[in-house]
C-alpha cells in the first residue's frame, strides 16, 4: 500500500512537471516543423509570459486565470511583432544565423527583464483554491499538480481537435509534411506561420506562468531550461503534437524520479537516453521520416 | 611512382600551373603580407602592455579555441553547440595529471590533452555525425552535458564544482618558470602554441582534404555523387578540431593553474560560437578578430555594467545575424570591395 502510494505520488509529480514542459514546448515543435526555424528563443517567450503573470498578480492584483490570459495575449502580440519584423528575414538563412539570432534575442530578453524587474527570483502566489491537498481516494496529493495534469490533457485535446478537425489544422499538417507542395496548392504559408507562431508563443507564456510556481522565475530561466525544451521537441518529433506530449511526460517523470533517487548526476541518464533515442530515430519518436 | 608510370600523370606533374583554375588555386594559399599583422600585433602587445599579459594569454587561448571550432563549423559546416566538451576534456586531462602529480611537463601535457580530446571527438563524432540540422545540434549539446554530468558524478576524482586548484606545472623547456606569477612566460608559450596550431590549420584547410571539407559544407549531395567518403572526412575533421580544442583547454588549465566544471559548460560553448560567428567563420582570421573584439569588450564592460553588456551583446548578435551574415571580417570585405570598385570607376 505504502509502495503504491509512493509510486502514484512520484508519477503525479512527474506528470505535472511534464505537462508544463509540454505546454511550453508544443509551440516550438509546430513552428520548427513548419518552417524548420531553429528558434532557441522560445524559452524567452515562456519566461516573458511567466513574468507577465507574476507581475500582473503581485502588482496589479489580477486573478490567476486573468493573469494567464493577459500573458497569452501580451506574449502572442510581442512574438508576432518580432516575427513580422525580424524572424521572417531569416527563414531562408542557414541554421547558423538562426541560432546566432535567437541566442541574441535570449540575451536581450534576459537583460531587459533584469533592467525592468530586477535580477532576483520572483515568487508566484497560487490562488487558495489551488493551494491545498486533494483527496483522490487512494492518495492525498497537491491540488495544483492534479490541476496541471487536467489542464494539460484539455489543451492536448483542444490542439488535437484544431489539428484534425479544422481547416487551418489541415493546412498546418500539410505544410509540415511538404511545404513546397502546400504552397503550390495555394496555402498562404507566410500567414499560417505568423498565426502558429503567435499561438505557440502564447502557449509558451501560459506554460511559463503555470510552471513559475515550482520551476522558479529569474532572468536565467530562458537559458536554464532551454535544453529541456529542445529535448522534448527533438525526442517527440518536429511538428508532432502527440509526440511532444509523450516526450514531455516521459522527460518529466524521468527527471522527477532521478532527482529523487539519484540527486547527484542523475540527469546523466536523461542525456544518455536522448542520445541513444536520437540515434535510433533521428526524426524523433513520432516524427515522420524526412522526405 | 605511379605518377611517373602514366604519361597523363607525368603531364599533370610537370605543368600543373598552366591552367587558369590551377593558378587561382595555387594563389589561394600563398602567404599575403597582411597575414603577418596579427603576429606582429601579438609581439607588440607583449612589449606595450606588460601588465595585461595574463589577459593576453586568455585572449590567445580564446583564439585557439575559436580556430578549432572554425575547422569543424566554418570549413566542414558541422553545426555544433557542444565544443566545450573537447575544451573540457583537454583541461581535465592536464588538470588531473598535474593535481595527482602524474605528469606536469607543459608541452607533452598539451599533447596528452590533445590526445584525450581527440579520443572524445572520435567517439562522439562516429556517433553524432550521422545526424544533421537540429538533431546534430541537440546531440552535440547532449554529449557535452553528459560529459559535464560525468565529471560532476566522478566528484571523488574531479572534485566537482569546487574544481582542482593550484596545479603545478613544470618550467617550460626546463628553464622558464610557468605559473600565474610569470605572465610573460605564459603569454609567449600560448603564442607559440597558437602559432604552431595556426600553421597546421592553415595548411590543412588549403590541402585537398580541406578543399573536400569545403565541398561537403557547400553541397553534400554533390560530394556524395563524386564518390567522396563524406562521413569519414567529417569524422576526421571533427577529431582534429576536437584535438585543437583540447590543446586550448589544456593551455587554459595550465595558465590558470585551475580546472573546474565551467570548462565543460554550455556557456563556454555558446561563447566560442559567438566569438567565431562575430569574427566571421570559414576564413581562419575570423577567430582572431572575433576573440579580440569579444574579449576586449567583455573584459572592460562586463565587470562594470554586466546587464548593459548582456543587452548590448544580444543586440549585436541580432544585428550580425540580420545584416552582417559573415561577421566583422565579412562586413569589412564588403566595404573594401565597395571602396575598391568605386576607386576603379572614378
Amino acid at each position: 500500500m505504502d509502495f503504491a502510494a509512493n509510486f502514484a505520488g512520484i508519477l503525479l509529480g512527474g506528470l505535472s512537471a511534464g505537462t508544463v514542459l509540454f505546454i511550453v514546448s508544443v509551440g516550438l515543435s509546430v513552428t520548427m516543423g513548419l518552417m524548420g526555424f531553429v528558434n532557441l528563443a522560445h524559452g524567452a517567450f515562456a519566461m516573458f509570459g511567466g513574468y507577465v503573470v507574476v507581475l500582473a498578480m503581485n502588482r496589479a492584483h489580477f486573478g490567476f486565470a486573468a493573469a494567464l490570459a493577459l500573458a497569452f495575449v501580451a506574449t502572442a502580440a510581442l512574438s508576432v511583432l518580432l516575427e513580422r519584423l525580424l524572424y521572417r528575414r531569416l527563414y531562408r538563412a542557414g541554421e547558423l544565423d538562426q541560432v546566432l539570432f535567437t541566442i541574441g534575442l535570449i540575451f536581450v530578453f534576459m537583460a531587459a527583464i533584469t533592467i525592468v524587474v530586477g535580477p532576483e527570483s520572483q515568487q508566484l502566489q497560487l490562488p487558495p483554491a489551488l493551494g491545498g491537498q486533494l483527496n483522490l481516494g487512494f492518495i492525498q496529493y497537491r491540488t495544483y499538480s492534479i490541476f496541471l495534469i487536467v489542464v494539460g490533457l484539455l489543451m492536448l485535446a483542444g490542439i488535437w481537435l484544431v489539428f484534425e478537425r479544422t481547416r487551418i489544422g489541415a493546412q498546418i499538417r500539410a505544410t509540415v509534411d511538404n511545404r513546397r507542395m502546400a504552397e503550390s496548392l495555394g496555402i498562404n504559408v507566410d500567414r499560417l506561420f505568423a498565426i502558429t507562431f503567435a499561438f505557440g508563443s502564447g502557449m509558451a507564456a501560459i506554460g511559463g506562468g503555470l510552471g513559475a510556481e515550482f520551476l522558479g522565475l529569474d532572468p536565467q530561466y530562458a537559458l536554464k531550461y532551454l535544453v529541456y525544451f529542445l529535448i522534448a521537441v527533438s525526442v517527440g518529433g518536429l511538428g508532432s503534437v502527440t509526440g511532444v506530449y509523450c516526450a514531455s511526460l516521459l522527460l518529466g517523470v524521468l527527471d522527477f524520479v532521478l532527482k529523487l533517487y539519484a540527486p547527484k548526476g542523475g540527469t546523466i541518464f536523461i542525456y544518455a537516453l536522448t542520445i541513444l533515442l536520437l540515434l535510433w530515430r533521428p526524426q524523433g519518436l513520432f516524427g515522420r521520416k524526412e522526405t | 611512382m605511379n605518377e611517373a608510370a602514366s604519361p597523363a600523370g607525368r603531364a599533370a606533374a610537370t605543368a600543373p600551373t598552366d591552367h587558369p583554375a590551377a593558378r587561382v588555386l595555387m594563389r589561394r594559399h600563398r602567404l599575403r603580407w597582411w597575414e603577418l599583422l596579427p603576429w606582429l600585433a601579438a609581439i607588440g602587445f607583449y612589449f606595450a602592455f606588460p601588465d595585461y599579459l595574463g589577459f593576453g594569454a586568455e585572449l590567445l587561448i580564446a583564439i585557439l579555441f575559436a580556430l578549432s571550432l572554425d575547422l569543424a563549423l566554418g570549413y566542414a559546416g558541422i553545426i555544433t553547440l557542444g565544443h566545450a566538451a573537447f575544451f573540457g576534456a583537454g583541461a581535465y586531462t592536464v588538470g588531473m595529471l598535474s593535481f595527482y602529480g602524474i605528469w606536469t611537463e607543459p608541452i607533452t601535457g598539451l599533447l596528452l590533452a590533445a590526445l584525450a580530446a581527440a579520443v572524445v571527438g572520435l567517439l562522439s563524432g562516429l556517433v553524432l555525425l550521422r545526424a544533421r540540422g537540429l538533431t546534430l545540434l541537440m546531440l552535440s549539446i547532449c554529449t557535452m552535458a553528459l560529459l559535464q554530468e560525468s565529471a560532476n558524478m566522478a566528484h571523488d576524482y574531479t572534485r566537482g564544482f569546487d574544481g582542482l586548484p593550484s596545479l603545478t606545472i613544470d618550467p617550460v623547456l626546463g628553464r622558464f618558470e610557468f605559473n600565474p606569477l610569470f605572465a610573460n612566460t605564459q603569454y609567449l608559450f600560448s603564442l607559440a602554441v597558437l602559432l604552431v596550431c595556426f600553421v597546421f590549420v592553415r595548411t590543412l584547410v588549403y590541402s585537398p582534404f580541406g578543399q573536400s571539407l569545403t565541398g561537403i559544407r557547400e553541397n553534400l549531395l554533390r560530394m556524395h555523387a563524386i564518390g567522396s567518403p563524406v562521413r569519414r572526412r567529417l569524422v576526421i575533421c571533427y577529431t582534429i578540431s576536437a584535438a585543437l580544442a583540447g590543446i586550448a583547454g589544456g593551455l587554459w588549465a595550465q595558465t590558470n593553474a585551475y580546472v573546474n566544471l565551467s570548462a565543460l559548460d554550455i556557456d563556454r560553448a555558446v561563447t566560442v560560437f559567438i566569438v567565431l560567428i562575430l569574427g566571421g567563420y570559414g576564413r581562419l582570421y575570423g577567430a582572431f578578430v572575433g576573440a579580440v573584439a569579444y574579449l576586449a569588450l567583455e573584459h572592460f564592460l562586463a565587470q562594470i555594467y554586466p546587464t548593459a553588456w548582456q543587452l548590448g551583446l544580444g543586440l549585436l548578435l541580432v544585428f550580425v545575424a540580420l545584416f552582417a551574415r559573415n561577421g566583422i571580417l565579412g562586413l569589412g570585405e564588403v566595404l573594401w570591395r565597395r571602396y575598391a570598385s568605386r576607386r576603379a570607376t572614378s
